[in-house]
């Protein structure tokens, strides 16, 4: 399985994701931000007041995570992916607003693909419950906005060969339908 | 008579909350393992392996299994020469605050599901509740970390007596097919049956402490619960939902008396890091009494 390991640096480039399909298993080195429930509230609203994604999240991937205080030296004791079906409500308006791939674990509504297949985007799945294995692959992390909301703020973060499942790729196609 | 003292059950929560949070069960990890040997699908393979080296890593460096930290569930059980004065669960608030602050781990709940959702800062309150058990000599609390995506994927609904055992195979199955892969399989699926609409959803969760070695205590319980398992592997959700053979680690399925009108049916989904434990309290209660006697 390793040998078929494609690496992916972020932010993405929309180009290299046309050859991505679902299931492929990838490593995701580079920039993302964090985000859940509550911050999506909050985003989809700056969004509609502004007419477009503030804290330059344009070209970015949004994780769906909201992580364990920093532990063992590492930015964070635990990440890993919640429900990404929670953030639905918000992630076709985000897609089109410039979000290139969202990350999460679970299923997505028809909409969300219809988005990613209009948009050329992408949402990976990574496994819910390695959070231990997955903070070791956060280099580093700083909160962007919505500090208040605790573990549910912007975070952007940085990680090294994190380990992720093509979800829906750019076609549509799911890798919960496999 | 013996008699819980608060500050006890304050302390039993504190000391359990970093281990349950940081160290999967051994019940559990011998699942795991179990599933990594047998898996056929390379996806699903994968998954586990990652599990397994997750649950390594998190017992070594003492790091959360999962980020999810849960809400915390206290269940106190006692018998019938155990008594308790006024709130027993009063220090339980404390303990979990301190434990989760002290243990880097997560504060996930918010002060009101509907009018203030802001976050307790300190992952309180915990959810407790005491049953009382006809018998002598019992005194114990379950005590676990719940996830928040696979209590999720729980539910409760009320099918008629008519529709009978396969009504309740199929609700299970259809919870499972649409919820699995939010609630991180390989599951331990709790099934509750029989009392009342509140109380059904307390039969599956109690379910799911019955450790994954322990068979049930009646034969019919057990079929059952073995149909149930072999039905949700056939479905090939697999590890993560991604695909595979191990679904489920297993099923626990809690049944009781209920109105003649009545088949009320909860699920609630358990996770792979399935964190939960029950300590036999009756120890320290007689420890605390012989040092009562020497003062």
């Amino acid at each position: 399985m390793s040998e078929s390991l494609r690496r992916l640096t972020l932010p993405l480039d929309r180009e290299a994701l046309k050859e991505l399909r679902a299931g492929d298993a990838c490593l995701l080195t580079g920039p993302m931000y964090t985000l859940r429930d509550a911050g999506h509230i909050r985003l989809l609203a700056e969004l509609e007041e502004q007419g477009k994604l503030p804290y330059d999240l344009a070209g970015q991937t949004i994780f769906y995570a909201g992580p364990t205080p920093p532990c063992a030296g590492r930015p964070f004791g635990a990440i890993g992916p919640t429900t990404a079906s929670r953030m639905d409500f918000a992630a076709p308006a985000l897609y089109r607003a410039g979000i290139v791939a969202t990350l999460g674990k679970g299923r997505r509504s028809r909409e969300v693909k219809q988005a990613c297949v209009e948009t050329g985007s992408v949402y990976f799945a990574s496994v819910g419950g390695a959070a231990a294995l997955l903070a070791k692959c956060i280099d580093t992390s700083e909160v962007i906005s919505y500090d208040e909301l605790g573990t549910e703020a912007l975070r952007k973060i940085t990680v090294v060969d994190f380990p992720v499942f093509v979800g829906v790729d750019c076609y549509g196609d799911d890798v919960y339908d496999l | 008579m013996y008699s819980i003292d608060p500050n006890l059950l304050g302390d039993v929560v504190y000391q359990a909350i970093p281990t349950l949070a940081c160290v999967l069960p051994d019940d559990v990890w011998a699942s795991l393992k179990h599933a990594a040997e047998t898996e056929t699908s390379a996806r699903g393979q994968l998954v586990l392996d990652q599990l397994l080296e997750n649950a390594d890593i998190a017992k070594a460096d003492r790091v959360p299994i999962c980020q999810d930290t849960g809400s915390v569930w206290v269940c106190l059980e006692i018998g019938s020469d155990v008594c308790i004065t006024g709130d027993v669960f009063s220090q339980v608030n404390n303990a979990v605050a301190a434990a989760y602050t002290e243990a880097a781990l997560r504060k996930s709940i918010v002060r009101d599901a509907l009018f203030d959702r802001t976050n307790t800062t300190d992952n309180t309150p915990a959810f407790c509740e005491i049953h009382t058990l006809p018998e002598p000599g019992v005194a114990r609390v379950h005590i676990m970390l719940k996830g928040g995506g696979s209590d999720n994927a729980s539910r409760v609904v009320m099918l008629t007596p008519g529709a009978g055992r396969a009504a309740v195979i199929e609700e299970v199955l259809s919870c499972v097919r649409e919820k699995a892969p939010n609630a991180c399989p390989p599951l331990i699926v709790g099934v509750g049956v029989g009392a009342t609409f509140d109380k059904v959803a307390g039969l599956a969760k109690q379910a799911l402490m019955r450790p994954l070695d322990e068979v049930a205590p009646d034969e019919q319980t057990a079929a059952f619960e073995a149909e149930l398992k072999a039905a949700i592997n056939a479905l090939g959700i697999g590890p993560a939902g991604l695909s595979g053979d191990m679904t489920a680690f297993d099923v626990r399925v809690k049944t009781a008396p209920c109105h003649i009108a009545a088949l009320p049916v909860a699920i609630n989904m358990g996770c792979s890091a399935m964190r939960r434990a029950t300590i036999d309290l009756m120890p320290l209660l007689v420890a605390a009494e012989q040092g009562g006697d020497h003062e």
